[in-house]
Parts: C-alpha cells; sequence; structure tokens
C-alpha cells in the first residue's frame, strides 16, 4: 500500500532515514472484550473488505473458526471457557496484529521495505518486498504473521490500512454490532477505555483495566479487559510481550560487532602480508633439496 | 603436465574434486547469508537472482555444504589428531604469525593450526546445520522459542566461520606455493621440507 509513502516511521532493513515529511495522529483500535458477543461480524467484514477467503473448515469442538489465523484470516475469534470467583465466564477475543510500537516483525525482516511502519501507527506487510523467510514470525512476541503455504508471503491484518488513507475506520471496526471494536486516536481510545474500565469497576470486575503493553512500546490495537491482571485467560494473551532478547541481540547487536569482525579479519590479513610479506620457502631449503638429489 | 616429477603429492583428484565443494558452497552460503544478516548486504541477494531466490537457494546449498563437509571430514579426520607437537606449535604460533618458522616444531602432513582449524569448522559445520534446519520454515515448523534459538546459533556461528574461512584462505595465499595442492593436488619438496618437514621425511623417505 504505497498510499501513505510521506509518514513512515520505520521501514524494515533500513539504516537511512525514512520519508517522514507528513506527521501524523497516533490512531489505535480498542476492543472491549466485556462487550463482544462473538459475532465474528468482524472476521466476514474482514475478508469482505480484504477480499480474501478462508478455505470452510472444520468444527474443532469449540466455536472458534477460523481455528487459527491463516494467510486468508487475518482475524480470527478466541474463545475461552474460564472459571472465575465460582462462576463460569466465556471470554471471547479477537485475535490479530497488535500493530506494536515496537514491532518484533519489523525488526527481524531482511527485506528492505518489506514490513513498514506508518508515523500513525500502522504495522504494514508489502508482499511484494517480501521474500518468504519467516523472520517475522520469529520476531512477532504475538504469533500473529502467517506465511502462505501458496506463494510463501507472509500476510496479516494491514489495519485496514487503506481505508485509514482516505479516513475511513477498518473493516472490522465498521461492522462490529455491539461497538466492541472502537476506532480512532490513540488519546481517545485510552480516553474511552478509561470510561469502559470504569464501568466495569462498578458492575464488580475491581480488575477491569487496559491491555497496551509496555515491552512493546504499547500497541495500536488495545484491548478493554476484565480480568487485566490475568491476560492469559483471554486464549493466552501473553501477559508481558516483549521482543524476545533472543532476537533483540541477533538483530541488534550481533550485526555490526560481526560485520565489524569480519571486516578485520579480512583487512588484518590484508595488512599482515604487506607488512610482513608472505611465507616463501626459502633459498637455503630449495639448495638443501637440490643437493638432496645429486647426493 | 608435470612441471617436475618429484613434486610430492598431497592430494588426490577426488580430495580436490569434494574440496572444492565445500568450498563453492560455502561461498554461496556466506554471500547468501550475509545477505539476511545485515541490510548492507542485501543486495548480495541479486547474485542469486533476488531476495526470493536466495531465501529459497540458501538451505539446499547449505545442505550441500553439511553433506560434502561430512565427506570430506571422514577423508581427513584421522590425520588431524592434535598431538603435543602440534600443541606447541600452536603455543608458539606468535613467531610464526611475525614470519619466523625457524623454530617452530617440525609438522606433519598437517600443523597445529590446520588441525585445530579442521575441528573448528567440523563443529560449525554441525550447529549450522541443526541450526539451520529449525529455521527452514519451508519444510519445517518448531516452536517460536528453539525457532529463536536456532536463529542466534545460526547467525553467531556463521559469523565466526566467515572469519575461520577468511584465516584459512588468506594462510594459503600467505604461504607461497599453497594453493597448487588445491587446484592440481602437488607441491614442490621444498615447500614440503619448510613447512611440514616431518611429512616431507615420510614422503620421500630422507
Amino acid at each position: 500500500m504505497a498510499l501513505q509513502s510521506l509518514d513512515i516511521k520505520q521501514r524494515s532493513a533500513t539504516t537511512t532515514p525514512t520519508p517522514q515529511a507528513r506527521q501524523t495522529v497516533e490512531i489505535a483500535k480498542l476492543i472491549d472484550v466485556s462487550s463482544c458477543i462473538g459475532c465474528k461480524a468482524c472476521t466476514v467484514a474482514c475478508m469482505e473488505w480484504n477480499d480474501i477467503r478462508e478455505e470452510v473448515g472444520t468444527c474443532s469442538g469449540v466455536y472458534d473458526n477460523p481455528v487459527n489465523l491463516s494467510e486468508n484470516a487475518w482475524t480470527t475469534m478466541r474463545f475461552s471457557e474460564v472459571e472465575q470467583n465460582g462462576k463460569l465466564e466465556w471470554l471471547i477475543r479477537k485475535d490479530g496484529c497488535m500493530h506494536c510500537s515496537d514491532p518484533g516483525c519489523l525488526k527481524s525482516c531482511p527485506a528492505p521495505g518489506a514490513i513498514v511502519q506508518y508515523a500513525n501507527g500502522i504495522v504494514d506487510f508489502h508482499q511484494e518486498n517480501c521474500i518468504g523467510c519467516g523472520y517475522c514470525v520469529t520476531g512477532c512476541p504475538f504469533n500473529v504473521p502467517r506465511i502462505s503455504k501458496t506463494d510463501s508471503k507472509a500476510y496479516k491484518c494491514t489495519f485496514c490500512s487503506d481505508r485509514i488513507a482516505v479516513n475511513q475506520a477498518p473493516a472490522c471496526a465498521k461492522a462490529c454490532p455491539t461497538g466492541a471494536i472502537q476506532f480512532g486516536s490513540k488519546a481517545d481510545m485510552k480516553d474511552y477505555a478509561a470510561k469502559r474500565i470504569a464501568d466495569l469497576n462498578e458492575r464488580g470486575f475491581d480488575k477491569a483495566g487496559l491491555y497496551d503493553p509496555e515491552g512493546v512500546g504499547g500497541t495500536h490495537v488495545m484491548y478493554v479487559l476484565h480480568h487485566a491482571d490475568k491476560p492469559s485467560l483471554y486464549a493466552g494473551l501473553p501477559e508481558n510481550p516483549g521482543i524476545s532478547p533472543l532476537v533483540s541481540l541477533w538483530k541488534g547487536a550481533a550485526k555490526p560487532l560481526a560485520t565489524a569482525a569480519l571486516g578485520l579479519v579480512a583487512l588484518g590479513s590484508l595488512f599482515h602480508y604487506v607488512m610482513k610479506g608472505p611465507n616463501e620457502v626459502s633459498k637455503e631449503t630449495e639448495k638443501e633439496v637440490e643437493e638432496e638429489d645429486k647426493a | 603436465m608435470i612441471r617436475d616429477p618429484k613434486d610430492l603429492q598431497r592430494y588426490n583428484a577426488s580430495e580436490r574434486a569434494n574440496h572444492w565443494v565445500v568450498g563453492m558452497s560455502f561461498i554461496l552460503l556466506a554471500l547468501s547469508g550475509l545477505a539476511f544478516f545485515h541490510p548492507a548486504f542485501y543486495p548480495l541477494t541479486q547474485l542469486f537472482g533476488g531476495g526470493v531466490w536466495a531465501r529459497i537457494l540458501h538451505p539446499f546449498i547449505g545442505v550441500l555444504m553439511a553433506v560434502s563437509f561430512a565427506s570430506l571430514f571422514l577423508r581427513f579426520k584421522a590425520l588431524n589428531a592434535m598431538t603435543p607437537t602440534d600443541w606447541e606449535w600452536v603455543k608458539r604460533v606468535k613467531e610464526m604469525v611475525d614470519g619466523d618458522d625457524h623454530n617452530m616444531p617440525e609438522q606433519g602432513k598437517y600443523n597445529g593450526g590446520q588441525k585445530l582449524l579442521f575441528w573448528a569448522l567440523a563443529v560449525c559445520v554441525l550447529l549450522l546445520a541443526v541450526s539451520g534446519i529449525l529455521m527452514w520454515r519451508a519444510y519445517f515448523d518448531f516452536g517460536v522459542g528453539l525457532v529463536r534459538f536456532g536463529t542466534v546459533v545460526h547467525a553467531a556461528v556463521a559469523a565466526f566461520m566467515i572469519a575461520l574461512i577468511l584465516v584459512h584462505t588468506y594462510a594459503a595465499i600467505w604461504t607461497k606455493g599453497t594453493i597448487r595442492a588445491m587446484w592440481y593436488g602437488t607441491v614442490t619438496r621444498a615447500w614440503a621440507k619448510q613447512h611440514h618437514r616431518a611429512w616431507y621425511r615420510q614422503m620421500t623417505g630422507k
């Protein structure tokens, strides 16, 4: 999606500044899990707008369908039956890309421009530059990107960047019948979340709170959770997500250090030759061998 | 065409071919691997027909290198057992690097440095093959924790191995009369006497 080419905050495998003449407001989607009824209108709207169709699957015994994210299913509802305070609760979480401020996928990606982050916070995959290595999968703290089995490109939620570029709300937010998916500036979404949380607190969910994890610099898809102290209840939402230290090492310090070390070894060899000279067979030894022949 | 019939045969044709398969696959792997490692090297993917082709080809070339290296390893492992003399050589390697080999202990077919390099490369290839399989998403699907660990191992070991091969290549360029052993298998007797005296005596009976 090249519509927003003047407000790119970060671009994968790129070491020079990106075009950032235009500064746009940071946006966010707020998913209020407490008012989601699991109707899957968002899932349908996503497939409709993006014109992707997941193959019709089979019933896995629970309501989850599509059972998992895929190259054709960029969002899916995850249903969890949990017992809290002696009562059964049916928690429904819309899963998909969180659009991290510090995106592990972008950090890991080796292909220049295959992943970009816009100033508004959207993390978008540009499949024409994708080489299909799957490093984004390795880097993602939320297990979101999927490599297509047909074209080997990585796919995930685009935050409807094409709609956002023309001032439209994402398809999922537009379709949600209960207002569980809100869309606006990140600041407004936080305000809205505060109201929802106060309401939930009043209704006895005293641990209700906002999921906007700091470990990834905050996200542009946030959740209101009734049990914000236990995000893992919601189909394994990570408690404290962040880019894995292994990924940070690999795409952080290791890159300049290893490159410099290899450069030093190569230059060191060259200058060794120049300064010490070659290791030649001495005239003396050659003479010895000749004399052995005569003997 | 034999320049001097008294030259010593260091490698036979099949050993040389084997070494070249390992060497060529290593160069291709290093070029494509570096391209994925640091954006500065990404243009190297053009040598392989672009990023997608580099990504597709790299693991297959890796299999070729692992297999051909295994063959080389079996051929030469007995010759690379470290002896006390080798350790003595390694301890005094600074003199060698300074260009003074007069007091270096007498060496057989391989010196201590070559032998250590041999074992280091063997460990590198093993680690690269195992960690490479963990990362090969086209055919394998391992847990993300394992893949992350394998990825770091792969990158670190690969960088180390490239450094080792730079040293290996430089040593061959530095020591005049060596590279012909890789091309057509023979070295002069004087070369052997100077650099591998014990091997020289074993080959010539002198």
